[in-house]
């Protein structure tokens, strides 16, 4: 491969491999992220490759192993081009059907398709299934037509293009202003305006610049820069190269956490495919700009998410956050200026360069530009990562893309923001997405979590989860988030397990004012953030728990008991069989009991009382119903009628 | 160097530049409390008792004295209620580790800090990381250092390089506020130290 | 120790030798090696010129390092918060009792170590375990017990 030279290099090489793709060439993408991959679908892959060899179809169809397109829940996720039908949970015994009836004969395997859970509606274009339908995939939309680890795909779809315009046709200083206009904030957690943050760095006095991805990705529940990095590294890589030449920095660094492997390996390939074409290394594409990259892998720290805790960590050292006043875009990576930005900014910066600052305005709020994209998980129908414009209502991101809840059950809460974030409740619904709503009702954006919670999550119980989180991940230098941390979280547990008592409620508040003003780094400092919001929208379950040692949602283990509806039972000995502890009493046409004194709330019997009996009650913060008599336990049954 | 003039409750502070705000005020008499500052060490903000509040361009904000350098026009306040509340958290969660530390207990009454808010921890050292920066900055021996993160933080003793130079020196040791590193110091020298002696001849 | 002083060189040689580079040289030691022994520690601070005081911090302050062989299977519960919503807990409690260890501890027959993770990023397939780098979604607890079986 000859290295591109220059810009009209590229647009003719670019020519070249359009020339070669017909649009009309079947082309099977299914997804090769890690989530689908956990699901099988690299034995998908492999028998799509086998049968279309076997048909003597590998001239006429193109089989691709691709990036991550985000309807987690349903993978393995398969899309045939050009007709874009999406097939969902794909298993290898699928395939041969898959090519015979939708491949040679243009029909659809009916069974595959995506279902409305609600009103059972199948669609077959990907793109009008409602989980797509009303998203805007300007960032994570190639991932499904780009194999990773070519990089011609990236090409065919213009990719590098914004990096000719911004060298050639534009001066540093012009990239610099048209990002300042598109009014990127952040997405990894912070928000701050990345123009400003680059205008620091660019005007500071130092002739070594750095310029830093930050694929920590620490936020748990968050994994759409992993998606990003292993989907399409090279978006990344482009916007990368670009700041460096709006900064003036000739070196970059790719922090990705370790617990990544996949995303770790693409990026590497993507470099070296980078380095070969002449987008990386010297004089790249005959521009006299010399650009080189570094993939640094993280060690099993969330702290190392923080900015300055980043930049130690790249220099050799333990992550801890450097209590400094002099922002890390003048003095950061070896004192020098440093841009650290989050993979899905550096994803931002093509498109806004590529399509202008005053595209990009158009979509999302004043304050918010753009688009985001969320990871939508937890208690919600379609799990997965969606990409939506700023301002769209939280309610339609939950409703209309998620599908709601699943099992009938009722909303509670939405945490955003990761551990630094906060729960917003039902009534506040209609909050429109953005950086300043979020941070209004007592929350943040972060990087982009998003946990739906039902009637069955026990507020009080995530906030313990958090606070013990953070206390784990704390790096343990300053007082009040080791220290504060830490008593929080002894005083959550008491309160989860029923030993809570009047004066904690206070006592976790003023906890909060030291840890939120006085830590020496972000994560400590929103630390409180889960506790405070959940008090602030859900007191009530805070003070059940600590008066009446009653668990609401009828979650927390200490607080709850198993008990067997004597009027609901039938004596189908199923949950007598499953119970670990031998705790249930019961037989054939014995109405079951549990023995308390044996039970140890595992909650088996929960789990395998048949629904259509659903004998099985959990109670809290009464006690139990005693026994009926043995002699009422006898179910007299009605003998059978001919 | 330039003079920065600035006010640190009330009083006019003239210093030159690149002066921390700590410095600035113990200039002219005015005591900012402190458990992890050391003169000949590099500043640490790590136990954050001497954060007072600032106002920059009308925005008011808690910062750590001991870093924060000074500005010109900088207003400084070094107590309030708020400043006040927040140390007296800081003592009482050290406290809860070392009840008995001189300098916490000082620190304690002129707070009205309660040594008993916060039931008793079991390790009593308060990471103020004085013994492990003196031996890294100032003797550049690296005979101790920290293991672990968070609340599983401890100061360690690396025994190869202690039972060599420790005996001579212990300079560190009028350092620690809670005699915590001169047991952790005893403890290895039992347990981990290369001679078999519990009196340890140093290496020659 | 199973890493010999040769291979330790060459890997910090692959990264040429800066001080920068310490926890990607032990990262790799790490991942060949399965654990990091003391004269490993000791070589590389003695090549890097880096005070062993702070390679210990390292070593014990990032969770991918481990000071004490581990066991032929690694066992990781994600333990985010999308899995904990999904009751990993009890996903947990169940692998511990079967296992007979607690998260960071080895059995006694070197077979299974057992680590909770903060987020494996397969948030929709929660909970998810994952038992060398394989990952198993949509666990149940009484799942558990059958894939723990097939290891040997």
């Amino acid at each position: 491969m000859a290295r591109l030279n220059s810009p009209e290099d590229l647009e003719k090489f670019r020519k070249d491999i359009l020339s070669k793709r017909d649009p009309d060439t079947p082309c099977i993408s299914i997804c090769a992220g890690a989530g689908c991959l956990a699901s099988g679908a690299g034995d998908v892959i492999a028998a799509f490759k086998e049968e279309i060899e076997k048909q003597g179809l590998t001239a006429h169809v193109d089989t691709k192993g691709t990036g991550c397109p985000g309807f987690c829940e349903r993978g393995p996720v398969v899309v045939i081009y050009p007709e874009e039908i999406c097939y969902l949970q794909v298993g290898p015994d699928d395939v041969s059907e898959i090519v015979s009836k939708t491949i040679k004969g243009k029909q659809v395997v009916d069974r595959l398709l995506f279902v409305d859970p609600n009103t059972g509606e199948k669609t077959t274009r990907e793109s009008e299934i409602p989980f797509y339908k009303h998203q805007k995939r300007h960032v994570i939309g190639n991932n499904i037509r780009i194999d990773p680890k070519a990089i011609d795909d990236y090409l065919a779809l213009g990719g590098y293009s914004a990096l000719a315009k911004a060298f050639f046709q534009m001066t540093p200083e012009e990239v610099l202003e048209e990002i300042k206009n598109s009014n990127l904030r952040g997405r990894g957690g912070g928000g701050f305006p990345t123009g400003r943050k680059w205008e620091g760095s660019r005007n500071a006095p130092d002739k070594i610049k750095y310029v830093i991805v930050n694929a920590d990705e620490g936020d748990p529940g968050a994994f759409m820069d992993r998606a990003l990095l292993e989907g399409s590294p090279h978006s990344i890589l482009e916007g990368l190269i670009i700041g460096g030449l709006a900064i003036g920095a000739h070196e970059g660094y790719i922090y990705v956490r370790q617990e990544y492997p996949l995303a770790v390996e693409n990026v590497a390939h993507a470099i070296k495919q980078a380095e070969e074409y002449g987008f990386l290394g010297e004089n790249i594409l005959g521009s006299g700009f010399d650009f080189k990259v570094a993939v640094h892998k993280g060690a099993g720290a969330f702290v190392c998410g923080e900015s300055t805790a980043l930049m130690t960590a790249l220099e050799g050292r333990v992550g801890e956050p450097r209590p400094k006043y002099i922002r890390s875009n003048i003095k950061g990576l070896w004192n020098r200026p440093s841009v650290l930005n989050n993979v899905e900014t550096w994803a931002n910066v093509p498109l806004i360069i590529k399509k202008g600052a005053g595209w990009f305005t158009q979509f999302g709020t004043e304050g918010s530009a753009g688009t985001k994209i969320f990871s939508l998980v937890g208690k919600i129908t379609h799990t997965g990562l969606v990409e939506v414009p700023m301002g769209m209502t939280l309610k339609d991101i939950i409703y209309k893309i998620g599908g709601g809840i699943p099992d009938g059950k009722a909303f509670k809460a939405v945490q955003t923001g990761g551990p630094s974030g906060g729960c917003i409740p039902g009534e506040l619904l209609d909050l429109e997405i953005g950086f300043d709503e979020l941070a209004e009702a007592g929350s943040m954006m972060g990087s982009g979590g998003m946990i739906v919670m039902d009637e069955d999550t026990c507020m009080v119980d995530v906030a313990r989860y958090f606070v013990d989180f953070l206390t784990d991940e704390s790096c343990g230098k300053c007082v009040p988030c080791r220290e504060g941390l830490r008593q929080m979280a002894k005083i959550l547990k008491n309160i989860t397990e029923g030993k809570g008592k009047t004066g904690d409620i206070e006592l976790l508040e003023a906890l909060s004012e030291t840890v939120a003003e006085a830590s020496l780094c972000a994560l400590g400092t929103s630390a409180p953030n889960p506790f405070l919001s959940t008090l602030r929208y859900f007191r009530d379950e805070y003070e059940a728990h600590i008066k009446d040692k009653r668990c609401p949602a009828l979650s927390c283990r200490e607080l709850i008991a198993y008990h067997i509806d004597p009027d609901k039972c039938t004596a189908c000995m199923i949950c007598e069989r499953k119970c670990p502890a031998d705790a249930i009493s019961g037989g054939k046409n014995r109405i079951h009991v549990i023995e308390q004194e044996k039970c140890t709330n595992c909650g088996t019997c929960f789990e395998f009382c048949p629904p259509r009996f659903g004998a099985v009650k959990k109670i809290s913060g009464e006690p139990v119903p005693e026994p009926i008599s043995d002699e009422e336990r006898l179910i007299k049954r009605k003998s059978r009628e001919k | 160097m330039s003079e920065i003039l600035l006010q640190i409750d009330g009083k006019k502070v003239n210093v030159r530049e690149g002066v921390t705000v700590l410095e600035a005020a113990r200039s002219v008499g005015i005591s900012i409390p402190t458990l992890c500052h050391h003169e000949k060490l590099e500043p640490y903000g790590g136990c954050r008792i001497c954060i007072v509040e600032v106002e920059v361009s009308g925005r008011s904000r808690l910062v750590v004295s001991c870093i924060y350098p000074v500005a010109e026009n900088l207003v400084v306040k070094t107590r309030s209620e708020k400043i006040d509340r927040i140390r007296k958290m800081i003592l009482e969660l050290l406290l809860a580790h070392a009840p008995d530390s001189p300098e916490l207990k000082d620190l304690a009454k002129v707070y009205g800090a309660d040594r008993d808010r916060f039931e008793k921890e079991a390790s009593f050292c308060i990471h103020c990381g004085l013994c492990v920066r003196y031996c890294a900055e100032i003797k550049k021996k690296n005979a101790v250092g920290f293991i672990e993160r968070g609340i599983r933080k401890e100061i360690c003793f690396i025994p190869k390089i202690a039972a060599k130079e420790c005996w001579d020196c212990k300079e560190c040791f009028p350092l620690c506020p809670t005699s915590y590193l001169q047991a952790a110091y005893v403890l290895t020298q039992s347990l981990a130290f290369p001679s078999s002696s519990s009196e340890a001849v140093p290496e020659e | 120790m199973d890493i010999d002083n040769h291979r330790i060189d060459q890997i910090i040689e692959n990264h040429q030798g800066e001080a920068g580079s310490l926890i990607q040289v032990l990262l790799d030691i790490q991942s060949e090696n399965n654990w990091l022994p003391r004269e490993a520690l000791d070589r590389v601070s003695e090549k890097l010129k880096v005070p062993l005081s702070r390679i210990q911090h390292i070593a014990t302050f990032y969770k991918a390092f481990s000071l004490i062989p581990k066991g032929r299977h690694e066992v990781h519960i994600c333990m985010g918060t999308a899995c904990h919503v999904r009751g990993a807990a009890r996903v947990l409690d169940t692998v511990e009792d079967l296992t007979g260890i607690k998260p960071g501890e080895t059995d006694l027959d070197f077979k299974f170590s057992l680590e909770t993770v903060n987020c494996l990023g397969c948030c929709a397939l929660g909970p998810v375990m994952e038992i060398d780098g394989k990952t198993h979604g949509k666990i149940s607890p009484t799942e558990t017990a059958g894939v723990l079986k097939n290891y040997e």
